[in-house]
This record gives structure tokens, C-alpha cells and sequence, in this order.
């Protein structure tokens, strides 16, 4: 099995939101005021979350799935349901700790100020 | 729809608040907000300002049972908006007009401008007064207020938009597991925090929205009010504005009910949790097609902010 090759021109993803971005934040926000200015505000912390989801997300995956693997779980719903059902009753300060760590993860790309 | 379909509309609805209102002249007829569920109106009657809350066909909840509830928050002394008019209209839905208030709700200029500087000084105690003469109302002769067990409900709502959080199920074994008993079951307005609170140069001046109306426990409404989506950023735990103190001594003093400040901070927690899957839910009604919105698509990424805030809350207490 080969590694999988990008035949995709630059700009990368990341790049292209990037300018979709910084023209919003340049042009379009000045221009508007109120629910549009609002508005405009949201879509500019969208598109960067998405370039920071771009840039962390595979290793993000990898550590949560890692996480998941420790448990014995195959995704967050069985571990949902486990933690529900008592399954993991004698192995939750572990649970809490692992969970800690893709919260953490979660806010690195959702919102990092949030952790500061 | 086009325009001229809209303008008909406007007329109809109109020529329906003149009828409910003796006939009075109808001008200005703007739109506020359009949620799902309901539309909220301004007008000028004969030159006084009001404003008509209409419900959509099919919203389960009863807008005239919100209505007699905001009558009798009037009554107890609770500073609401002045309800005129409340009926249901062939189709089903319901509409209700109230005096409208002058005042702010956006919680940034609140928390921020200089006009409300007294206000923030005395918001967190008024907030005290006012929920303990909400907590006081005789609901005896209110229809249609339900008791909510709100893990139950949250639950089945997790459940139902079929997105487990392992985090949320972990916040909700602890909540189980240190359910404080319910003193006493009172009417709680359900949703009480900025933005649902009209705020003048001198504080508080009215509470509206008041659709989420139920039967609890008095301490869900001042544990919603700590919640730290609710702070908007703000660092004091009390809307962002006041110390939890300053709620807990006006109420006290209002109610002559003694606080303890482990059943709010448990309903804090419930909050923050409940928050946390409201955050899924408004995403979900973009996803959907309820309502196509990148704001609500964005609420969806919120979810981790009050998995954050659980974590923090509960450090050491598990």
C-alpha cells in the first residue's frame, strides 16, 4: 500500500480559506455594521477554525483514538454508552483524565482563546 | 414569498392587533426576531409603543398559558412589560401584546458602556429581588405549567439528536449521583439571564421571554444565572456583573429562604451541562434544514467550551 499523494494544486485548503478569510476581515467587515458586522464576525472565526482543523486535526485523530484504544473502545459513542451503563465504573479517574486531554484538543481548534 | 405576499401579511396581522386593540391605529409593524417557534413584533398603537409576540402554526408550547404567567409576575410585583391582549387565532396560533420597554439586552453593552455603569454596580442584588417574588407566585391557578425533571428531559434530547458526548455522560452520572433534594416546587421562569432582561441606566427594568416557564426548584433560576455562558465573558460569576453573595443576600432577604450555596452551584453545573447539549441541538437545527444558519453551525463548536467549564467546576468533586 502506497502513502496517498495530494494531486491538488496550491494553495493548499488551508491556504484558500485563508484568503477567503483575511478578505472578509479586510473588506467586508468594515463595510457592514450590526447583525451583518455580527454576522461577518462569526464567519471569520469559523474559517479560522477550520484552518486550524486543517493544520491539527490528523494529529488530533490519531491522540483520540489512541485514547480510545486505552479504553477498550471503538469510538465516543461506545464510550458514551459505557460510561452510561457503569461499564467503566472502576476506571473513571482515568476516563476523566484521558476526556480531559481531547477537551482540550477540541478547544485548541474550536476556540483557543477559551483556554487562556 | 414575495414581497407583495409579505406586504399582505404585515396588513393582515395589522388590521388583527387593531381589532384586539379597540381599533386603534396601527403604524410602524417592524419585525424583531423570527425564531423557529415564534415572531416578535414592534408597533405604535394610537402612538404608544408596544410590542406582539406571535407564535408559528405548530409550536407545542401555549403562548396564552405565557401569557397568564406574565400577568401574574405583573401582579406579585415582579417588573414585567404590561400584558394588553392575548388570544388564539383561527389557524391555532396565538399571538399576545405587551408594553414595550425601553432599555437594553445585548449583554456586551451591559457588561461594557458607560451608561450602565450603576447599573452593573446594583444588577446581581435586583436579580436577587426580583427572582424571589418570582419564586413567590401563587401558581395555583396557572394552567398548564408542568414540573420538569431537567436530567430526564436533557437526556432524552441527547439521545434523540443521536450525537453521545462521552463528557456529558460523565457530568451526568455526578449530577445523579449529588441530585440535592427539592426544597419547595415553585413557579421558575426558566430562562432568566441577560438578554431575556431589559436593563436601564438605573438596572434592571423588566424580565421578559418568559415561554420556558415551569414548576421547580426556585434555585435552577439563580444557578442558570451563574452559568458561565451567561457571564459572557464577563469575570463575576452573577450574569458576569455581581458576586454570587450579592444574589444570595438580596434573595435571602426578599424570600426569607435560606440559600445554600451547593444546590446553586449543583444547579450551575446542571446548567452548563444542559447548555452544553442546546449547544448540540442548535447545531443540529442547521443541519438538518430547520433553519440554514453559519451562526447556529458555529454553536455546534461550542460544545467543548462547557465540556471545559464541567471539568473545571467539578475539580475535586467528583
Amino acid at each position: 500500500m502506497t502513502d496517498p499523494v495530494n494531486p491538488h494544486d496550491v494553495p493548499t485548503a488551508a491556504q484558500l480559506v485563508e484568503s477567503v478569510r483575511e478578505w472578509l476581515e479586510r473588506d467586508v467587515s468594515p463595510a457592514t455594521d450590526g447583525r451583518l458586522r455580527f454576522h461577518t464576525r462569526v464567519a471569520v472565526n469559523v474559517l479560522a477554525m477550520v484552518e486550524r482543523e486543517l493544520e491539527l486535526g490528523d494529529s488530533h485523530a490519531q491522540a483520540h483514538g489512541a485514547r480510545l484504544e486505552q479504553l477498550g473502545m471503538a469510538d465516543d459513542a461506545e464510550l458514551a454508552a459505557a460510561i452510561r451503563n457503569g461499564d467503566l465504573d472502576d476506571r473513571l479517574d482515568e476516563v476523566r483524565g484521558l476526556l480531559a486531554a481531547t477537551v482540550a484538543d477540541k478547544l485548541a481548534v474550536a476556540n483557543p482563546k477559551y483556554l487562556a | 414569498m414575495s414581497t407583495g405576499d409579505l406586504d399582505d401579511t404585515i396588513a393582515e396581522f395589522a388590521a388583527t392587533l387593531s381589532a384586539s386593540l379597540d381599533g386603534a391605529t396601527i403604524d410602524r409593524l417592524t419585525r424583531l426576531s423570527g425564531g423557529a417557534s415564534r415572531e416578535t413584533w414592534r408597533f405604535s398603537a394610537d402612538g404608544t409603543d408596544l410590542i406582539a409576540q406571535r407564535q408559528r402554526p405548530g409550536d407545542i408550547r401555549e403562548m396564552l398559558h405565557e401569557a397568564a404567567v406574565v400577568r401574574a409576575a405583573g401582579d406579585a410585583g415582579v417588573p414585567v412589560p404590561k400584558l394588553l391582549h392575548a388570544e388564539r387565532q383561527d389557524d391555532g396560533a396565538a399571538f399576545m401584546i405587551l408594553e414595550a420597554i425601553d432599555g437594553e439586552t445585548i449583554a456586551r453593552k451591559i457588561q461594557r458602556d458607560d451608561e450602565y455603569r450603576d447599573a452593573r454596580q446594583v444588577f446581581a442584588r435586583q436579580c436577587g429581588s426580583a427572582l424571589a417574588r418570582i419564586h413567590a407566585i401563587d401558581h395555583a391557578t396557572l394552567d398548564g405549567l408542568e414540573p420538569v425533571d431537567p436530567i430526564a428531559f436533557y437526556t432524552d434530547v441527547i439521545d434523540e439528536l443521536g450525537q453521545p458526548h462521552p463528557v456529558l455522560e460523565l457530568v451526568r452520572r455526578w449530577l445523579i449521583d449529588h441530585r440535592p433534594e427539592t426544597s419547595t416546587q415553585c413557579l421558575v421562569h426558566g430562562d432568566f439571564r441577560l438578554g431575556n432582561i431589559i436593563v436601564g441606566s438605573e438596572g434592571l427594568r423588566a424580565v421578559i421571554d418568559w415561554e420556558l416557564a415551569h414548576l421547580g426548584d426556585p434555585m435552577e433560576d439563580l444557578g442558570w444565572l451563574c452559568v458561565k455562558a451567561w457571564r459572557f465573558g464577563g469575570a463575576p460569576p452573577v450574569a458576569g456583573l455581581g458576586e454570587y453573595d450579592e444574589l444570595f443576600d438580596a434573595y435571602q432577604a426578599a424570600s426569607g429562604i435560606e440559600i445554600d450555596p451547593d444546590v446553586v452551584r449543583w444547579w450551575e453545573v446542571l446548567g452548563t451541562w444542559k447548555w452544553g447539549i442546546m449547544c448540540i441541538s442548535q447545531a443540529s437545527a442547521h443541519l438538518n434544514g430547520a433553519v440554514r444558519s453559519h451562526e447556529l453551525a458555529a454553536i455546534g463548536r461550542r460544545v467543548c467550551e462547557n465540556e471545559h467549564d464541567l471539568f473545571l467546576a467539578l475539580e475535586g468533586r467528583w
